[in-house]
């Protein structure tokens, strides 16, 4: 199966391959992979928009110093 | 007159000491540790005293002090900061989510909406510390490391003498925790009852 479609990601790759992007450069087939991924799905976009909601959440924790 | 302003800059920073101590506590997971990086960061705040207009000014110049003086405590304490072994070192970090066996989601993860404004209120911040505090010690480090020392991954597996493969790892338990924790005690919340 992955050697006839080398882009093929399941939900679980891609899931993990979100989070892995908070603190690591994605190689360029899991990056093309994503994208491909994220196009015909419907689940796997809204736990990134909850990774992307984190990212913000964590800037403003981080400046609650300044409150 | 110039006594006058010296006493109250120190007065200044004690006033300013258990909010230095909460981040110090919550990045360093050592009491001692985290005393020891509040007394340099005063030591050396007193020794160049600076007047701020105001306390905010005041707060984030501190903070910028702590930063250095946390990063040379963890340096120095390297092996201990990122070996403890936390108790779900052995478990699949995705456990958080289910998963069927031909790696589709069983549940859809939830719509946490667009919650910009929420985001900076004083109670979501403070379900964030409260989650930020019940990662497990190593994993609870390191993820600050990343996010409020605002070290890259490099960075990090340079001054702990980690490797990449095990940085990656505890990070992404420690985001998936806080996602969990978030989920169930912030965005989870407004779920019809």
């Amino acid at each position: 199966m992955k050697s006839i479609m080398p882009f093929h990601r399941t939900c679980k790759e891609v899931t993990a391959l979100v989070i892995a992007r908070e603190d690591r450069a994605l190689l360029w087939q899991d990056r093309l992979g994503l994208r491909l991924h994220m196009a015909i799905c419907v689940t796997c976009p809204v736990f990134e928009r909850q990774v992307l909601t984190m990212r913000n959440a964590m800037r403003q924790w981080r400046h609650y110093e300044d409150q | 007159m110039t006594t006058a302003a010296h006493t109250s800059f120190e007065q200044q920073l004690i006033a300013q000491r258990d909010f230095l101590m909460r981040f110090s506590r919550l990045q360093l997971r050592n009491e001692a540790w985290a005393e020891d990086a509040v007394s340099e960061t005063v030591l050396a705040a007193l020794a160049k005293p600076l007047a701020f207009e105001n306390r905010s000014q005041l707060k984030t110049w501190l903070i910028g002090i702590l930063k250095h003086k946390v990063i040379d405590l963890l340096r120095l304490h390297g092996r201990e900061v990122s070996h403890t072994t936390d108790d779900d070192d052995d478990s699949d970090p995705l456990e958080f989510i289910s998963f069927k066996a031909d790696g589709h989601y069983s549940q859809a993860p939830s719509d946490w909406g667009n919650p910009e404004q929420d985001l900076s209120s004083r109670q979501f911040l403070a379900v964030m510390d409260a989650c930020t505090q019940k990662l497990p010690a190593a994993q609870g480090r390191l993820f600050l490391m990343r996010e409020w020392l605002e070290l890259s991954s490099e960075e990090i597996c340079k001054e702990l003498a980690l490797t990449p493969t095990n940085l990656y790892v505890q990070l992404h338990r420690a985001r998936l925790r806080l996602r969990e924790c978030l989920e169930l005690n912030w965005f989870g919340r407004t779920v019809t009852p």
